[in-house]
């Protein structure tokens, strides 16, 4: 049994429903990343979760416990915001102890446990400040702490990084992740960027328009997307034009070459699927391993610095592939011809 | 009237000047020029009349040193004076400051349909503007001797209001009818303050255990306070210099400090230029502590609202 | 979190408008009862053939008129020449804007009325001419707060430094380019303030009263010691004129640069059911 767990919840505002039948189980500890684009009703399941928003149907079950009908003020939760959220007429120190102050924590008891917050964010010192008096990534960190004082049972993080530079969106990442492993708290993360997801959580679910398309660990969502949306949302994508030659073997006609993929299709021979290949899985020119090679011309060369990206028309559709910089080696001119491969198990099958 | 405090944009103001190019004319030494018609206009026919004003405030009709005006603005009728403006001003300011917060919270924040709070607001923007003759004459047909409700009041309820020691002519009446400028301008100026208050702070309050009593303890009071407190002073001191109105309800018998130098300008009491100066930079006096303590509260605030 | 319908707020609202309404109905309800036993809007008839109502409304409307464009031209440029070279006074210059809030009229009108009598340089009080002048120079003052924010807001809202600029790269002058493209930019804001300021000096009282004017504001004070009825008739109307003032700055301030200020009827059918 799942510690959090999420059934069947539908959220409609009048006649717009922007969360459908959505369900997850998060284990004890686990780091759970929402992702999807903007609209896509991530924040509206968080705040359910949370209390502020009332299911139109479905249940909420913490450990055990039906939460759906309690107020939010008795549920236990931790939530850090986009926007910070401190108050701002408070000190750092009374924005953390807020919580304990409102639970009427004796006094030494709150000092301590301020102090160990302030520690376990790396702000010790700021106790005394108020929030207009700093940056970002330390609102973010204060509120972090604000959140963690309490023992919350579950944490919520709406798009923290968000608002912040990229620099100290990085780093604070890392540092989130580290914290929430060390207090093996419940976390479900909310994120619009597919790198966050990706790098922080245990397991990623990706939404659209109000729908899980797919719940699993990072490596899966990104190597096997369940759905087109998943796979072009999660990572650069090529597609290109194939049709099935034998779907018991896996074989697809490709630009009139036979492309084996190993493993069996589901749909019949003769139909037009879309093949998508992951800008990493393609080369210029051949190599070892890469058993299928196309003709194709080179549309575009941009240059990164340590990375060359190309994009190269092989008439059956366009790929992006990323090239390492030599020196020795300068980047095909655009316009060129090239050859381009790669291995036929890299290639992932998306139904129309 | 009004005032206008919606944080003026600070857009637009850019900090490197650009560079000279060719054909266009070499700036910089000539361009103060640009601003003498306004200063002059300034001075001349601001702070001239005003300091004119200050300094006889400190000579004798014979144009020596004294402090003796200083001193006879503590006179008994005219510290009566000054006491009474005060008084009235403050039960005004308090009174309007209760009332528009609450009418603001109302339509702000209250959870009404969403063409209630622009009725409201629009209505205000009249209202706060309605101020002076007319005003006096639609209380009077209202509250006067003969006005409706005193009317209704004493056919309907049987209600002598002015035998209860009422009138529209004296301080409760004044207070009541400031109020409807008052109110208004309250609601207008406390109403970005109510909209700084972020859902976000309730919400992160209530995910921490608190209740909706203890957020607006702990936050959302100490919050707007500032900004309370600085509409409030912006009310006294809006009540503080009104006269016409006050003029069209008593015919200048109830004598309010700018009453008093209306008179005095008019020769009507006995005629001391020089102490007529005095009570000028009386009010002044006023007016400058209660606003500059106004802009101060209110940088506080916005400082917070970020 | 659940809604409940807003009890309170419903009941706070209904006596705020109580208190607001009642007064106006009240007003009306009087202004009707001239001739006994009957309604009539005999009182408004009354006011509208006297004399005087018409020659001291007409003095306040050149007043006001004259005082909107002084101070148009008084704050127009400066607050654009200010912005465009000379950013360091502004505060300073707004600042001084701003100062009329906390001089009351009487103050102000005292300090002119001894500043430019009859022994002083400039005795403008000597004449009636004078006299006039000083008036339409108190309304400027009085109105000056608004004024300039109005304008120094629009200006902000248009990026003026960049647009002068553009023009000049183009070729145009210096005065080509305020009368094309700062003036038609700002003209809604300027409308807005001028609006505010006839609402202030129409029916002003003090400054016309002192300064011994025959304008409307003492005039009221007058009819209201005389006369029973008629004062509410033009409490009423005033109210009106306010309400249609306030619209006319509200339409002025939110339209944007080159739209009408009235919209052709189709739309404002169409905007009304946004
Ligand atoms: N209180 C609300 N009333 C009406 N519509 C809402 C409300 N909150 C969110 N929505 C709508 O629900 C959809 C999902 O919103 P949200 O959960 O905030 O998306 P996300 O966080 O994924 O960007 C959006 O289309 C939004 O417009
Ligand atoms: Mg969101």
């Amino acid at each position: 049994m799942s510690f959090l767990t999420i059934s069947a919840l539908r959220k409609s505002f009048g006649a717009n429903t922007v969360v459908k039948e959505f369900d997850l189980g998060v284990q004890k500890g686990e780091f759970i990343s929402l992702l999807g684009p903007s609209g896509c009703g991530k924040t509206t399941v968080l705040r359910m979760v949370a209390g502020f928003e009332t299911p139109s149907a479905g249940r909420i079950h913490i450990d055990g416990q039906d939460v759906t009908a309690l107020r939010p003020n008795q549920r236990n939760i931790g939530m850090v915001f986009q926007a910070y959220a401190l108050f701002p007429n408070l000190s750092v120190a009374e924005n953390v102890a807020f919580g304990l102050r409102a639970a009427r924590v004796p006094k030494p008891q709150i000092a301590a446990r301020v102090a160990e917050m302030l520690e376990l964010i790396g702000l010790p010192d700021l106790g005394g400040r108020y929030p207009f008096q700093l940056s970002g990534g330390q609102q973010q960190r204060i509120a972090l702490a604000r959140a963690l004082a309490v023992q919350p049972r579950v944490l919520l993080l709406d798009e923290p990084l968000s608002a912040l530079d990229a620099k100290i969106r990085v780093s604070l990442r890392t540092e989130i992740r580290e914290i929430q492993r060390r207090l093996g708290i419940t976390t479900i993360f909310v994120t619009h960027d597919q790198e966050e997801a990706l790098s922080m959580s245990d397991r990623v679910v990706v939404m659209n328009g109000g729908i899980a398309e797919q719940v699993g660990a990072p490596f899966e969502i990104y190597n096997q997307p369940a759905t087109r949306f998943v796979a072009g949302f999660v990572g650069t994508l090529n597609t290109l034009q194939a049709t099935v030659a034998d779907a018991q073997t896996g074989t697809l006609s490709l630009d009139g070459q036979h492309v084996r993929l190993g493993r069996a299709l589901k749909v019949p021979a003769g139909s037009a699927v879309s093949v998508a290949l992951r800008p990493e899985a393609v080369r210029l020119g051949r190599a070892e391993g890469l058993d299928v090679v196309l003709k194709a011309r080179i549309d575009e060369v941009n240059f990164l610095g340590s990375v060359i990206r190309i994009r190269a028309d092989m008439g059956v559709g366009k790929v992006s592939l990323d090239t390492f910089n030599r020196a020795d080696a300068p980047p095909p001119p655009v316009g060129s011809e090239a050859e381009v491969s790669f291995a036929a198990r890299d290639a992932i099958v998306l139904d129309h | 009237m009004t005032a206008m405090t919606e944080a003026g944009t600070a857009a637009g103001l850019r900090e490197s000047a650009p560079q000279p190019r060719a054909g266009v004319p070499a700036r910089g030494r000539w361009d103060w020029l640009g601003a003498v018609p306004f200063l002059a206009f300034v001075i001349i026919f601001m702070l001239a009349p005003v300091s004119y004003l200050i300094i006889g405030a400190f000579q004798t009709p014979k144009g020596a040193f004294t402090l003796g005006n200083i001193a006879d603005l503590a006179s008994p009728n005219i510290a009566a004076s000054y006491w009474l403006s005060i008084r009235l001003s403050l039960a005004s300011a308090l009174i309007g400051t209760v009332t528009g917060l609450m009418l603001a919270w109302a339509v702000v924040l209250g959870g009404l349909p969403g063409w209630v709070r622009s009725a409201v607001t629009t209505f205000s923007g009249v209202a706060s503007n309605f101020a002076g003759v007319p005003l006096a004459f639609a209380f009077i047909a209202t509250l006067g001797r003969i006005g409706l409700v005193t009317v209704i009041l004493r056919k309907v309820f049987h209600i002598n209001l002015y035998a209860t020691g009422f009138s529209l002519f004296s301080f409760w009446g004044l207070a009541l009818t400031y109020l409807y400028f008052q109110m208004p301008l309250m609601l207008l100026v406390i109403t970005p303050a109510l909209e700084g208050l972020k859902r976000e702070w309730e919400e992160a309050a209530a995910s921490l255990g608190a209740s909706r009593l203890q957020y607006w303890r702990f936050v959302g009071a100490p919050v707007l306070a500032p900004s309370v407190l600085g509409c409030f002073l912006l009310l006294f001191a809006n009540a503080f210099g009104t006269l016409a109105t006050v003029i069209a309800l008593t015919g200048s018998n109830f004598s309010v400090v700018p009453i008093l130098l209306f008179q005095q300008i008019r020769g009507n009491v006995l005629y001391n230029p020089n102490l007529g100066y005095a009570l000028a930079v009386g009010m002044i006096a006023i007016m400058i502590v209660t606003n500059t303590a106004y802009l101060v509260l209110r940088t506080r605030a916005e400082r917070w609202q970020k | 979190m659940t809604r409940r319908f807003p009890i309170l707020p419903t009941l706070i609202v209904l006596a705020g408008a109580a208190y607001f309404l009642v007064p106006l109905y009240a007003a009306f309800q009087f202004s009707l009862q001239m001739k006994r036993g009957e309604l009539s809007f005999e009182a408004y008839r009354s006011v509208f053939e006297s004399s005087t109502f018409l020659s001291t409304l007409t003095f306040s409307t050149v007043a006001s008129a004259a005082a909107i464009f002084f101070g148009a031209v008084l704050v127009v440029p400066t607050a654009y020449w200010v912005r465009l070279k000379l950013p360091k006074l502004r505060p300073v210059v707004e600042f001084l804007s701003l100062l009329p809030l906390i001089i009351p009229p009487v103050v102000l009108v005292f300090g002119h009325i001894r500043l430019f009598g009859s022994n002083s340089i400039l005795p403008l009080t000597m004449s009636s001419w004078g006299t006039n002048i000083l008036l339409v120079i108190g309304y400027v003052v009085l109105s000056m707060p608004y004024m300039f924010r109005a304008v120094d807001n629009g200006m902000a809202s248009i990026d003026i430094a960049t647009l002068t600029e553009a023009a000049e790269s183009l070729g145009a002058s210096r005065l080509r380019t305020i009368i094309d493209v700062i003036f038609p930019n700002v003209r809604s804001a300027i409308v807005s303030g001028a609006f505010l300021t006839f609402s202030i000096s129409l029916g002003e009282f003090v400054l016309a009263s002192l300064l011994n004017r025959p304008a409307f504001g003492p005039y009221m004070v007058q009819l209201g010691q005389d006369y029973a009825y008629q004062p509410a008739a033009l409490a009423i109307m005033s109210f009106a004129l306010t309400w249609i003032l306030m619209a006319l700055m509200q339409m002025a301030a939110t339209r944007k640069p080159g739209q009408r200020l009235f919209r052709p009827s189709r739309s404002l059918a169409a905007s009304k059911s946004q």
